[in-house]
């Protein structure tokens, strides 16, 4: 499997700070793949190296098969990047915008510029400077996604997005992934828009990669929240190696298990007469909090036990 | 304007050390020219011929003002004619920092939404200029009394240069209502003060031959400030029109302020193409689009400054007539032997001083585009960084060769002789250089410094008003890259300086773009 992108112990140092601690990064050919983090994580500056806009101090960057440091403009043609914090010239047109970073990429597919802007339903004749949030996003991801490119590095690229064109980002993407060819480095915070959109995706905290893989994958590493009413008293349960937090009253028990843990505890409460049972798979949210937690997440925090998916 | 003090104590610090420091250099340089001079003449003599050929010669008028005592405390106000221009600048940029800036950057929206009266922020930022100002004209009046001379005329000059920095508080004031960016603003607000400065210069040129246009004077800012005549007349009227003005034009920006959107300004934005021209395809073609109105509106300035320069080079030949020889004194402030010839050195090296400025401001602009993420987006594209800086130096260093040129030839035509005051304003062009070279060694290396370009044009600046009168050593004075170039018309053309000026800004140049090159961005 050839990798668009291929990063292996990274450091980043500005000056007493490491920003980027040993981070691994392996990005495949043709997929999207979700790149998550907790803010000042070190998403923007893994991108800024990649981009060879910033020098790293260790490890390995390989992007598209070159060097970003010293290839940078030769491997800037074949890719388009949106920042997050996106502003464009105030005396430029949205229309010049794109046609500019997209000719500067080395071509743009007219058709598909106009056919994005009127899907994004963004008035190009605005100045930079008259734009919203949202729409300097649209200007930033229209360039982007009209260009003729291998490779999108999207950088939370639907803040400032209202819900409808969200759903248009997602769609769009959705098509890129169906074409095969093209390659997504999508950082994002929206948890249902990783989900719905990404193959693979890599949560780094502190600078360093914590979890990496298929969304299945991780979900196999979390636990399964049960909550049970039962007939009678459960023995044993607690001393099973793999159930957290248990709670429990007038025959109703509320407990986490880990995978491996789950066919003992439901043995457990089958011995013991299941009235009704509710099981609920790990979200990614979840996940997300588990690594986002400070202390790396033994423990899950209070709200994400309730199982609601948002 | 509920909120004032808060948003006083606010800017207040963060102007701790920016406010200070222009307060104390341009309070300061009276009391300097006042030692200077008192160690110039070694008799009353020598000071009282070196008043009469000064008050008439054209070129110190243009540049300094009328003068018409010759005691020393009228020679030391004369002598900081350009102070009122000088303070001028600083309040406008002051007021302007402290409003449309922060405005532009979205900050303002936060303060507004807090509890803070509509016209709180504007009132803070005018008293902090305005109290800036007060402070400069205390410690004017406050140096030049130890420095013994009379407390009626110091206190006038510590009035002038208090209102001064009132009336160009309140114009900075008004130019922030008017563009929606901070960078108009100054434009309109330097314009403004430019165009006063001009206006005195040609009344007051005017004055000392037929005295037609001597009225042009009296619509000047900058005009009424040298007509109080401190340590001389010491007179109130003018003194009376600079309060009016500063609260009319004061008002005026309040009333302004209500006319428009918290973000717009009066000039409306407008619709443009929604597809770009077939020639916007490279980081130049980006470059010219974004420098063009800044290169449209030096040249027109160049050209207006040109037309006066020129115009009233005619009075000076009749003066020099007129008055017949030339003191030595005149030798040792710089000048040369033929007084039209001076006159036009003189002023050519100005123009060279003023077109630096705005070399730095082209060059720094690369500067602009990275801290805004415009450079992030650009680089992420097939723009070399080469490419980025060099499009943005093309301007630096081509734009005031354009601007000095559309000078020179105004002011050459007007004049009826091209050649030689053409001549006179091109050799500037290396000095100019040079201070963009600095800008982009700074914006290479020491990216979050590059305010220190301003630094070191101020310097030069200052080398070359109070340089010869203080009389620092040669090498003190060849600090400046303008103490190198060949005075013409009345010096002879050398080669060498020249070159050698070239290769300095070169050098700092692409030492400059090495670093930038090399650096992390954005930084």
């Amino acid at each position: 499997m050839t990798e668009a992108i291929d990063v292996e112990g990274l450091v980043k140092r500005f000056g007493a700070v490491t920003a980027l601690d040993r981070l691994d990064l392996h990005v495949r050919t043709g997929e999207v793949h979700g790149f998550l983090g907790p803010n000042g994580a070190g998403k923007t500056t893994t991108i800024r190296i990649l981009l060879g806009l910033m020098r790293h101090d260790g490890g390995t960057a390989c992007l598209l098969g070159g060097d970003p440091w010293t290839a940078a403009t030769a491997l800037h043609r074949r890719l388009a990047y949106v920042p997050g914090d996106v502003t464009f010239w105030p005396s430029l047109t949205g229309g010049e915008i794109i046609d500019l970073l997209g000719r500067l990429r080395g071509g743009l597919d007219r058709r598909r510029r106009d056919d994005l802007i009127e899907r994004f339903e963004l008035d190009p004749r605005k100045k930079g400077r008259a734009y919203s949030k949202g729409n300097r996003q649209k200007v930033g991801l229209i360039a982007a996604l009209a260009s003729d490119v291998e490779l999108l590095i999207l950088d939370e690229p639907t803040s400032g997005l209202d819900p409808l064109m969200e759903e248009v980002f997602r769609e769009v993407i959705l098509q890129e992934k169906s074409r095969g060819d093209r390659t997504v480095l999508l950082s994002s915070h929206i948890l249902s828009e990783v989900e719905a959109l990404c193959d693979r995706l890599t949560i780094i905290r502190s600078g360093r990669a914590v979890e990496t893989g298929t969304l299945d994958d991780l979900r196999h590493l979390t636990r399964t929240t049960i909550r049970a009413e039962l007939a009678g008293p459960v023995n044993g349960l607690a001393a099973i190696a793999g159930v957290h937090d248990l709670t429990g009253d007038d025959g109703r028990v509320s407990f986490d298990v880990d995978a491996e843990a789950l066919e003992p505890a439901l043995k457990a409460l089958v011995t013991a007469g299941v009235r009704s049972l509710v099981s609920q798979p790990p979200s990614l949210e979840e996940l997300f909090l588990r690594h986002y937690a400070k202390d790396g997440g033994d423990r899950r925090p209070e709200h994400a036990a309730s199982g609601s998916d948002r | 304007m509920t909120g004032v003090g808060t948003l006083l104590r606010l800017a207040l610090r963060r102007d701790r050390v920016v406010l200070p420091l222009w307060v104390f250099c341009l309070g300061i340089l009276p009391y300097v020219y006042l030692t200077g001079f008192q160690t110039l003449f070694a008799t009353d003599q020598e000071r009282i011929d070196y008043a009469r050929i000064s008050a008439d010669n054209v070129g110190f008028v243009g540049l300094y003002g009328p003068l018409q005592g010759d005691s020393l405390g009228e020679l030391t106000v004369w002598r900081g004619g350009f102070q009122p221009v000088l303070i001028g600048l600083a309040a406008l940029l002051s007021v302007i920092r402290h409003t449309r800036t922060d405005e532009e950057a979205g900050r303002t929206e936060l303060i507004r939404a807090a509890v803070v009266g509509r016209w709180a922020q504007l009132a803070a930022a005018l008293l902090l200029t305005g109290l800036g100002g007060l402070l400069l004209g205390l410690l004017a009046t406050a140096t030049t009394v130890a420095a013994g001379e009379p407390v009626a005329g110091s206190i006038a000059l510590g009035v002038v240069y208090t209102l001064d920095a009132w009336v160009f508080a309140a114009v900075g004031a008004a130019a922030a209502q008017i563009t929606e960016t901070a960078r108009g603003a100054r434009g309109i607000a330097i314009g403004v003060l430019g165009g006063a400065y001009v206006l005195r210069l040609g009344g007051d040129i005017s004055a000392m031959g037929d005295g037609n246009l001597a009225w042009l004077s009296w619509l000047s800012p900058v005009g009424w400030a040298h007509r109080v005549f401190p340590y001389g007349a010491n007179d109130h009227l003018p003194a009376v029109l600079s309060i009016v003005a500063a609260v009319a034009v004061t008002g005026l920006s309040a009333y302004l302020m209500t006319k428009r959107d918290l973000g717009g300004g009066l000039l409306a934005a407008r619709l443009g193409p929604p597809t770009a021209a077939a020639g916007l395809r490279s980081p130049v073609a980006l470059a010219w689009r974004l420098h063009r109105g800044l290169l449209l509106g030096w040249t027109l300035g160049f050209t207006a400054l040109g037309l006066v320069f020129g115009g009233v080079a005619g009075s000076v030949a009749q003066i020099a007539e007129d008055s017949g020889g030339v003191d030595d004194i005149f030798t040792r402030m710089g000048g040369t032997d033929e007084i039209v010839d001076g006159y036009f050195g003189i002023v050519a090296a100005l123009c060279g001083v003023i077109a630096a400025c705005y070399a730095v401001q082209a060059t720094l602009r690369m500067r602009d585009e990275e801290q805004n993420g415009h450079a992030e987006a650009l680089l992420s594209t097939g723009v070399s960084r080469y490419a980025f800086a060099g499009s943005h130096l093309l301007f630096g260093l081509l734009g005031p060769a354009v601007v000095l040129l559309a000078e020179g030839l105004a002011s050459g035509l007007v004049h009826g002789d091209v050649g030689p005051v053409l001549a006179a304003t091109m050799v500037q062009l290396p000095a100019v250089w040079v201070p963009a070279g600095v800008a982009l060694l700074l914006t290479g290396f020491l990216p979050r410094l590059t305010g220190l370009s301003w630094a070191v044009l101020g310097g030069a600046l200052l080398l070359m008003l109070a340089g010869p009168l203080l009389r620092f050593d040669q090498w003190v004075m060849d600090l400046s890259p303008f103490t190198h170039v060949p005075q013409l018309p009345g010096a002879d053309f050398t080669v060498l300086p020249l070159a050698v000026l070239t290769v300095v800004a070169a050098v700092l140049a692409g030492v400059g773009t090495t670093g930038l090159r090399r650096r992390d961005l954005p930084l």
